[in-house]
């Protein structure tokens, strides 16, 4: 078995069986770590078929931000989990009976096609064999694919701007900082003098 | 034996399928329904890029980017909708989730 073969077949093992256990673990904690674990394994597999960027950009955007952003939101919800997973068992059989289905029909699909050579057109770009595989990209990215490039970051902007607007919450009764407020102190306001009675207090 | 492109795309069809049968499985718990789709998304990648590398096509691997910023996007919108939901009802099972049914 040569070294590629022998990675792929790690890679896609323990991809597949940490998929499979995001969605069969009791724990959404053990099921986030899961998770974290796929993308690594497919960030090891992109990197196998020579999708290097794609592959670090993976570990970066799944592992660094999403994952931590479900692990947050899995520790900051005070949920009864268990609760949540009565009637797993009845939604099993018609589940795995679709499923089942589903993987046959895809993998007949794929182990029957094959190209027709004289119908594959040539490649929209073809990648650039001289360069590197971020080179490659990026001399793509930056000119042919330039505004999807811009909506792609408008789309993380509103995304962002969303999710802000959606969790932040005043509280009432907390004292918050109030710049106008602030600001438009003077002396008339803030002040006053008082003739102190002597022996009496204020 | 060689590794070609129909492994990485029997790998990616595996993925997918757990992933649809996450969504059957979970159907109460809307974080692992969320997770469910971000495998589905991954499959999806796989695909992509699979192609992209055995075509020699470079556009495959930017689409994946692209697909990678959308998902991004939406697991924090759909997170930050969830921890909106959770603060008004105190639950996150997705029967509950029917305020606006008349």
């Amino acid at each position: 078995m040569t070294g590629q073969a022998f990675f792929f077949y790690l890679f896609a093992g323990v991809c597949i069986a940490s998929a499979f256990m995001v969605i069969a673990s009791r724990n959404p904690v053990h099921a986030v770590l899961f998770l974290i674990l796929a993308f690594v394994n497919a960030a090891g597999l992109f990197m196998l078929m020579g999708a290097e960027f794609l592959a670090l950009i993976l570990v970066v955007v799944y592992v660094g931000a999403v994952a931590v952003l479900f692990l947050f939101v899995v520790m900051m919800l005070d949920v009864d989990f268990a609760e949540l997973r009565e009637g797993f068992l009845s939604y099993l059989p018609i589940g795995a009976l679709i499923g089942v289905i589903f993987l046959v029909e895809l993998v007949l699909v794929i182990g029957l096609f094959s190209v027709d050579p004289a119908s594959v057109r040539p490649a929209v770009v073809a990648t650039a064999t001289d360069v590197s595989n971020i080179q490659a990209i990026g001399q793509v990215l930056y000119t042919r694919y330039f505004f999807f490039f811009q909506a792609a970051g408008f789309i993380l902007l509103v995304a962002m701007i969303g999710a802000i607007v959606l969790t932040l919450r005043h509280k009432p009764n907390v004292k918050r900082q109030d710049v106008a407020a602030q600001v438009a102190r003077n002396k008339a306001s803030a002040m006053e003098v008082r003739k102190v009675p002597s022996r009496q207090g204020v | 034996m060689t590794i070609g492109l129909v492994h990485y795309l029997t790998v990616a069809a595996v993925l997918f399928t757990l992933g649809v049968f996450g969504i059957f499985l979970n159907r109460k718990n809307v974080i692992v329904i969320l997770m469910s789709i971000e495998l589905i998304l991954l499959a999806v990648n796989i695909n992509f890029v699979a192609f992209s590398t055995h075509m020699g096509d470079i556009v495959g691997q930017v689409f994946a980017l692209f697909v990678l910023t959308v998902a991004a996007a939406e697991a924090a919108i759909g997170l930050a909708i969830l921890v909106v939901y959770f603060r008004n009802r105190g639950t996150i099972a997705v029967e509950d989730i029917n305020m606006m049914k008349g």
